[in-house]
């Protein structure tokens, strides 16, 4: 039972997201079709294809679409940050699991939330002032273009195919469980949608579609766990109290329990975690959209605020459905477990809290969410595909505006069918490993290359792509034989790499690699590289020469 | 502009070779503080769990392990905070100033 637990926990602790795509992997039972949720959601819709038109006609150049013109102030894209990290998943895996196992829910959250101040001091100010659409500008700033172009486009590409998949299934399953709409009809439609926000609106409307989601999310959120306080007089002795009294594993919920078992797996999450963060093309693509340096930082600032904000929220949100759902037949099925999984209690916590209209609210709210982060994704991939190879390597930085925006659209929309279709494929696969992927290979290929090019000035083009493509390898090629691959999708009896994430290792070799390869290459090429590190490096730290916001 | 000697003459500038080593001591003090801080919780969490499960109060409810865990949180947010408030005020009024002397 206990190692049952272990095993258990430790999947969960991958991410999130894979928290949902774990739990919602299963078949899943069609609700009756709720539509309350859905009047609120067509609102939703309607109102954000407004903002999409308005940005629409904004959108007149590639520096208008990919980064909203340097228009965005510090505050809104920590808000839009936020609404990245705050997945419907997130939202629903983390207060499932501060429900199931309690005080591993915080630990839990903590992890997600420790890399952000590390983004701040080491990386936003030096990214925003080297940077212009994609962190491959920063990359390949002094560095060989085609090929740095080449490789972190495929570590971008990797990481949003995955992230998108494991969305694009467990937003599938989660609309079959909140609206009772088909998972085809739910996977096309976000699909669509997807493409609509990207394609016409660019980054400027994405964000605004992610602030107004992280304003709802939060709002939402803040009302349930006000109403749970209420409900015990605001007094968290007598909440604490009364979740033990009423938890299967009493006391135990106060305490650590299986999440960090052995000391090395712990490790290595965490790193994943950390530095998978500083990775990630959707959310380092955010730090172009701001005017300078200063609002990079500010946007940090507040977007740890309003993230450690939401995952107390969650925290509290988890105890409150112990002592308000837990209790209520209502939400429980004939075997006294929760309707719809224990991914649910959030939701159901906010029918106990809020009656039927509040219902709908969150449901609603939930669906926004998972839209507003695939479009991210999307308009990540596009970037990657348009701006770096085409315009870059393809036409070696010649491609007119034009050119370049006609191939992000056409990107953009391939994406959106590829996404309908890897969604509906991976219906009934196992997708648990998806997420913890992805942040393993942002954070031992992306993150090393990204890292290394503007801290270390011996860093040359034979290390990166050596050290990069290792790293992207490794990580790779672990998580295929660890035990979330090779025993619970591939069904092997025992995984030959026993930890199930392999960012520690993968992390190593990339940087050994890339250290190794780099302080080798006495070529005449790699001497021209180092020298370009002082201008580069007077630019990382000044932003003098940095593009800055478009006038409009 | 001619970027490229503007940079040099920056980067010979000692007040802007005294910009970066200050930056970036205070950048890599506050990291070490938050990962020594966040890698040492793990560790009593893989090592020593009891700990954090010990009441904060003899028969009390609540255990080190809730202020501990908001204690993370909230030194998220502070360490961020101090660093914006200086980076933001001191370091990019010399960065200011570095820049509109090497441009004269």
């Amino acid at each position: 039972m206990i190692s049952r637990f272990l095993t258990a926990a430790a999947l969960m602790a991958a991410s999130p997201m894979l928290l949902a795509g774990e739990a919602l992997t299963g078949a899943v039972q069609k609700q009756p079709t709720n539509w309350t949720a859905i009047i609120m959601f067509v609102v939703f819709i309607v109102f954000t294809m407004g903002i999409t038109k308005w940005a629409a006609k904004r959108n007149t150049s590639t520096a208008d679409y990919y980064t909203a013109g340097g228009s965005i102030t510090g505050f809104q894209n920590g808000l839009a940050i936020a609404g990245d990290y705050m997945s419907a998943a997130s939202f629903l895996g983390i207060s499932a699991l501060v429900f199931t196992s309690g005080y591993d829910g915080l630990i839990y959250s903590i992890g997600f939330l420790v890399g952000w101040p590390l983004i701040l001091f080491l990386m936003a100010e030096r990214l925003r002032n080297l940077g212009k659409f994609t962190f491959s500008d920063v990359a390949s700033y002094r560095l060989g273009q085609t090929p740095i172009r080449v490789l972190s486009a495929c570590g971008s590409l990797v990481v949003v195919a995955f992230y998108l998949i494991a969305q694009m299934v467990g937003a599938g399953k989660l609309i079959q469980l909140l609206f009772g709409l088909d998972y085809m009809v739910a996977v096309i439609l976000v699909g669509v949608l997807m493409v609509c926000y990207v394609m016409f609106g660019g980054m400027l409307a994405t964000t605004w579609v992610q602030i107004i989601k992280a304003v709802l999310l939060l709002s939402g959120a803040s009302f349930m766990a006000i109403m749970v306080l209420v409900s015990v007089n605001f007094d968290f002795s007598k909440l604490f109290a009364d979740a033990v009294a009423l938890h299967a594993k009493k006391e135990a919920i106060m305490a650590p329990g299986g999440l960090v078992s052995d000391p090395i797996s712990a490790i290595s999450l965490g790193m994943a975690l950390m530095f998978g963060t500083a990775g990630l093309p959707h959310i380092l693509m955010r730090f172009f959209t701001v005017s300078d340096a200063k609002e990079a930082r500010k946007s940090v600032f507040y977007a740890t605020g309003f993230i450690g904000y939401f995952y107390i929220l969650t925290f509290i949100i988890g105890f409150g459905a112990i002592l308000l759902v837990s209790t209520n037949a209502e939400f429980k099925d004939a075997t006294g477990a929760i309707v719809g999984g224990t991914n649910m209690v959030a939701i159901h916590l906010a029918k106990a809290v809020g009656g039927n209209l509040f219902l709908g609210f969150i449901s609603a709210v939930a669906f926004a969410t998972i839209l507003a982060v695939v479009a991210g994704l999307a308009l990540a991939g596009a970037s990657a595909v348009a701006h770096d190879l085409y315009a870059c390597v393809i036409k070696q930085g010649k491609a007119t505006e034009e050119q370049e925006m006609k191939v992000t659209k056409r990107t953009t929309l391939a994406l959106g069918v590829l996404a309908i279709v890897l969604g509906i494929a991976f219906e009934n696969q196992n997708i648990a490993f998806m997420v913890g992927l992805a942040f393993s290979v942002a954070a031992s290929c992306n993150f090393p290359i990204l890292f290394l090019s503007m801290y270390w000035k011996n860093l040359t083009t034979r290390g990166a792509l050596i050290g990069g493509a290792l790293g992207l390898a490794t990580a790779l090629l672990l998580t295929i034989l660890s035990p979330t691959v090779w025993v619970d999708v591939l069904h092997f009896k025992e995984a030959i790499f026993p930890y199930k994430y392999p960012a520690l290792f993968a992390m190593i070799a990339s940087f050994a690699g890339l250290w190794f390869f780099s302080i080798t290459d006495k070529s005449k090429s790699a001497a021209e590289e180092r020298e370009r590190f002082f201008p580069q490096f007077v630019r990382s730290q000044t932003g003098l020469g940095a593009t800055g916001a478009v006038a409009h | 502009m001619n970027n490229e000697n503007v940079y040099r003459q920056i980067y010979a500038n000692p007040r802007f070779q005294e910009l970066v080593a200050k930056r970036g001591r205070f950048a890599w003090l506050l990291a070490i503080i938050m990962l020594v801080a966040y890698y040492a919780f793990i560790l009593v969490i893989a090592f020593d769990p009891k700990l954090l499960g010990a009441p904060l109060s003899e028969g009390g409810i609540i255990t080190w392990g809730i202020p501990a865990g908001l204690g993370l949180i909230f030194l998220s947010f502070i360490l961020t905070g101090i660093y914006v408030q200086r980076a933001n005020g001191e370091f990019d009024r010399i960065t200011q100033e570095i820049i509109n002397e090497a441009q004269k």
